[in-house]
């Protein structure tokens, strides 16, 4: 922005602040900036316009940082960029507004211009810091979802149980295939149940991949028992046409539990007192 | 009242939210668990389809009614690479994509009525209907 206009919206900061503070009442109704006390509300409107005005005075780097520490704030406190856009759409009006009324030349264009630049590159960097720390949760929440994805869990010496829940899409078929296979070596399973009791829709590409990891499990010398098939899953896989007739399956995992301790030999007996 | 979806699918989330809305839908209409499963699994392998084969295209859901019947019916759209011989799509086992081939002639017979409107270079449309019985 020109220096010339820098200062001019210097002199009237505390016009461009009244009228501001007045119209970005207006839109706290229709968001959800209702649930905001009229204090918080009001101290970060002031905080807000405070930062406008300091990058003002500001040039590269330094508008930068003035506006991240602000952000950052925001976004740890869960305000909304829809604030944020409005505010910025509002201090664009009131500024020019206020340089235009107040000015004896006819300088309308020029002022439009460099305060709409100033606000575009306020807003860039503003909209960027919002979606980088987005980017950044999402990426986490699907880091701690593949943790949780396909554990295997082993249950008694040789014997695991795989418990899937959910949707199975390419990810997490990838994943299922990979935890199968390190955590059999790793714990040195023999037999793996496969427990698909919590997944909703068992389509063609869910048993391709199920049939694909028992297989790869056979090659690493170990079997699979698939259990939990709920009846209404049960006749869809018929209706298409999957044959999982050399699939060892078991109705629960109670009952896969006492086939794999047969396969491995084992035995749970009750001791009589 | 006819009650109406559709669903984008573009991604793997879509195809999820097909499913969920085909459910929801069966489930209104009065459909029981077992033919809940075989319609939301219908969806889940037309709306695989679409996006493995044609990258993008759409679901609708729909009731259906015909001569005092009710039911659910699918439309699966897109405007992809379309098949070139439908009879061949139907064989139990044919694949272009190294799956089990099981998903077309699976729909077929997860559902009551079922058919393949397609032309090369222009998309396909798939529509399959599911009766109340
Ligand atoms: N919407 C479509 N557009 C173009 N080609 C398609 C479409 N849907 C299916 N096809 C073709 O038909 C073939 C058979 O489809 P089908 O769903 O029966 O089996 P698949 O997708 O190969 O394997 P899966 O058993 O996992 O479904 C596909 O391999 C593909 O070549
Ligand atoms: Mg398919």
């Amino acid at each position: 922005m020109n220096q010339q206009i820098r200062e001019l919206i210097h002199v009237h900061k505390s016009t461009i602040t009244d009228e501001w503070m007045k119209e970005v009442e207006k839109f706290r109704e229709d968001d959800y900036l209702q649930s905001i006390s009229d204090t918080v509300y009001q101290n970060t409107n002031r905080e807000f316009v405070d930062m406008l005005f300091n990058t003002v005075g500001q040039e590269g780097e330094d508008v930068k940082e003035t506006i991240s520490n602000y952000t950052d704030r925001l976004i740890q406190l869960g305000w909304p960029l829809n604030y944020i856009i409005r505010g910025m759409q509002e201090f664009r009006k009131v500024a020019v507004e206020s340089l235009i009324r107040n000015d004896d030349q006819t300088r309308d264009i020029e002022f439009y211009q460099e305060v709409e630049d100033w606000v575009d590159e306020v807003v860039n960097i503003l909209v960027g810091h919002y979606s980088g720390s987005w980017e950044n949760t999402v990426f986490l929440q699907k880091m701690a979802l593949k943790e949780l994805s396909a554990p295997l869990i082993p249950v008694f010496d040789n014997i695991s149980v795989m418990p899937l829940i959910g949707t199975i899409d390419t990810e997490r078929a990838k994943q299922i295939m990979e935890n199968l296979l390190t955590g059999v070596i790793e714990h040195r399973s023999q037999v793996v149940l496969i427990d698909i009791t919590g997944v909703p829709v068992v389509d063609t590409m869910v048993a391709h991949h199920i049939i694909q990891a028992s297989e790869a499990v056979r090659l690493v010398g170990a079997k699979c028992i698939l259990v939990g098939i709920r009846p209404e899953i049960a006749q869809t896989i018929v209706n298409l046409g999957i044959d999982l007739g050399k699939f060892p399956t078991k109705s629960s995992l109670k009952k896969g539990i006492e086939s794999a301790l047969e396969m491995t030999s084992h035995q749970i007996v009750e001791i009589e007192e | 009242m006819q009650v109406q979806t559709h669903v984008d699918i573009h991604s793997e989330w879509g195809i999820v939210a097909a499913r969920q809305a085909g459910r929801k839908l069966a489930r209104e209409i009065g459909f029981g668990s077992v033919d809940q499963a075989r319609v939301t699994t219908a969806i889940s392998e037309l709306a695989r389809n679409i996006y493995l084969y044609a990258n993008k295209g759409q679901i609708h859901i729909e009731e259906a009614t015909s001569s005092g019947k009710r039911g659910i019916k699918i439309i699966a759209t897109d405007e992809g690479p379309g098949i070139k011989d439908v009879r061949r799509v139907m064989e139990d086992g044919y694949t272009t994509s190294g799956g089990l081939g099981a998903g077309l002639p699976g729909v077929k017979r997860l559902m009551d009525e079922f058919k393949i409107d397609s032309e090369p270079d222009e998309g396909t449309t798939i529509t399959t209907v599911k009766w109340l019985r």
